[in-house]
């Protein structure tokens, strides 16, 4: 993979390599402004510059003069379509090591990389799934050929392919509160495979379909061993929001906490209500339990959040010196860092609630247009 | 709305409806209006902020049954 002459196609598989092993390149994304500002690849040694397609048609003269001569460089566009066009005249120049990316922003947005977190105490193991191109993060707790999925995707074949692959059954899916950037795949899937959904009751309270009640008490088992996945309520991101204790060691933090920011408590319109309650929950709740969990939360909202192999996760107590979100002493001042110059919301995020809900159904086509861009679930995203 | 001169780009992916668009509007006289018709969703962003970079004007746009149509006045 390393000096290649002519044109080739880098898929999002290989691209998420580069950017979990903070490799060097350069890239040139050729959509138009508007949407290279909203939202565009970011990697610790990635470059990355904007020329729209359309200023390319005609020669990729204004190009040349930008790419450095000794990187690898990748053509990104929404679709695939046009980087590949204009890669192609970049090669033709004669250029070498040139990339266009297989998909385009949307196969980007929708690539899941599975992780391994840890294993837990009787043999299972903890993996996270990385939605980098989005920031999502889902997870799967597996134990004597059993799964849970927590805060699934709507890609849900891949998880299915990798329960298949690792040989283990789902017996759960569960959302830790009814989400507002994504579409939740945890109903679909279960459906298909036979699990029970799980979603917490006050997030719940206008869904069209059934579903299990995810509440504190009600403890979750997965496999025949004694792996247990205790729900805490922790309500702020939205009134259910619930939180997820796996084996005594590692909190599933849903929207509420992140790893350097807070969640937003604005997105289902009631930011003013839910204040006190993000409050309680980040201040008082958590502060209950160990500093030594390990916090896995549902979005990373920079890339600098990505550690060692592309992993997301934090001590409690580290949290608790370094997120910003955890060290606002004064009410007030929590209640505008909160509520005050929030950013964007995300992309649809009216319509991707009603879709959780069941209450609308768009097509896969129109599904995945909803989900274009970034989360924005926490405070401190731009 | 009038036109001078219609591109039926229907059916085209990015980057041809673009492509072909420029060299529409290469073959009308400034003031006259190209009306460009494509299935491609992501045109609507493109072809506005193309029209922009260009100096031309997008008058009007429609979507109707999976086509959308665009007016642009050459500049």
């Amino acid at each position: 993979m390393n000096t290649i002459t002519g044109l080739n196609k880098m898929s999002p598989n290989e691209l998420a390599q580069i950017v979990f092993q903070k490799e060097e390149l350069f890239i040139i994304d050729v959509r138009n402004e508007s949407d290279f500002n909203d939202w565009r690849i970011e990697g610790d040694k990635i470059e990355i510059i904007n020329i729209p397609y359309f200023d390319l048609i005609d020669g990729v003269d204004p190009a040349l003069d930008k790419i450095p001569n000794n990187k690898k460089v990748l053509v990104v566009c929404a679709k695939e379509g046009s980087s590949q066009f204009v890669a192609e005249k970049i090669v033709e120049a004669g250029r070498t090591n040139v990339f266009y990316l297989e998909g385009g922003m949307k196969a980007w947005s929708e690539h899941l990389e599975p992780v391994k977190i840890g294993d837990l105490k009787d043999g299972g193991s903890i993996y996270q799934f990385v939605r980098i191109g989005k920031g999502c993060l889902s997870y799967m707790v597996v134990s004597n050929g059993e799964a849970a999925i927590v805060d699934t995707l709507r890609m849900t074949d891949v998880y299915e392919q990798f329960a298949k692959d690792i040989n283990v059954s789902i017996k759960h899916t569960i959302d830790t509160h009814l989400h507002a950037d994504h579409i939740s795949g945890g109903k679909k899937l279960a459906e298909k495979v036979g699990a029970t959904y799980w979603l917490p009751p006050k997030d719940a309270t206008e869904v069209t379909f059934t579903y299990e009640k995810l509440e504190e008490g009600k403890n979750i088992t997965v496999g025949n061993t004694t792996i247990t996945i205790q729900p805490i309520y922790s309500p702020g991101h939205t009134i259910g929001s619930t939180s997820l204790i796996v084996d005594d060691k590692y909190f599933l933090t849903g929207d509420i906490l992140f790893i350097e920011s807070i969640g937003r408590p604005d997105l289902a319109g009631k930011a003013e209500d839910w204040v006190g309650d993000l409050r309680n929950t980040l201040y008082n709740r958590y502060k209950e339990l160990s500093n030594d969990l390990i916090v896995l939360p549902a979005h990373f909202g920079k890339i600098t959040e990505l550690g060692e192999g592309g992993k997301v996760s934090a001590r409690m107590g580290d949290l608790y010196q370094k997120n910003p979100g955890l060290n606002i002493q004064d009410e007030v001042e929590f209640r505008k860092t909160v509520t005050e110059n929030l950013p964007p919301q995300p992309n649809a995020y009216q319509e991707i609630r009603q879709t959780n809900m069941g209450k609308i159904t768009p097509n896969e086509e129109e599904q995945r247009e909803m989900e274009i861009g970034p989360n924005r679930c926490a405070v401190h995203d731009k | 709305m009038n036109s001078n001169k219609v591109l039926d780009a229907k059916g085209l992916a990015c980057p041809m409806p673009i492509v072909k668009t420029k060299k529409a509007i290469g073959e009308i006289e400034s003031g006259e209006v190209l009306e460009v018709h494509t299935t491609d969703k992501g045109a609507k962003n493109d072809l506005t902020a193309w029209a922009k970079s260009s100096g031309h004007e997008m008058l009007k746009d429609t979507e109707e049954n999976g086509v959308l149509k665009f007016w642009i006045k050459k500049g």
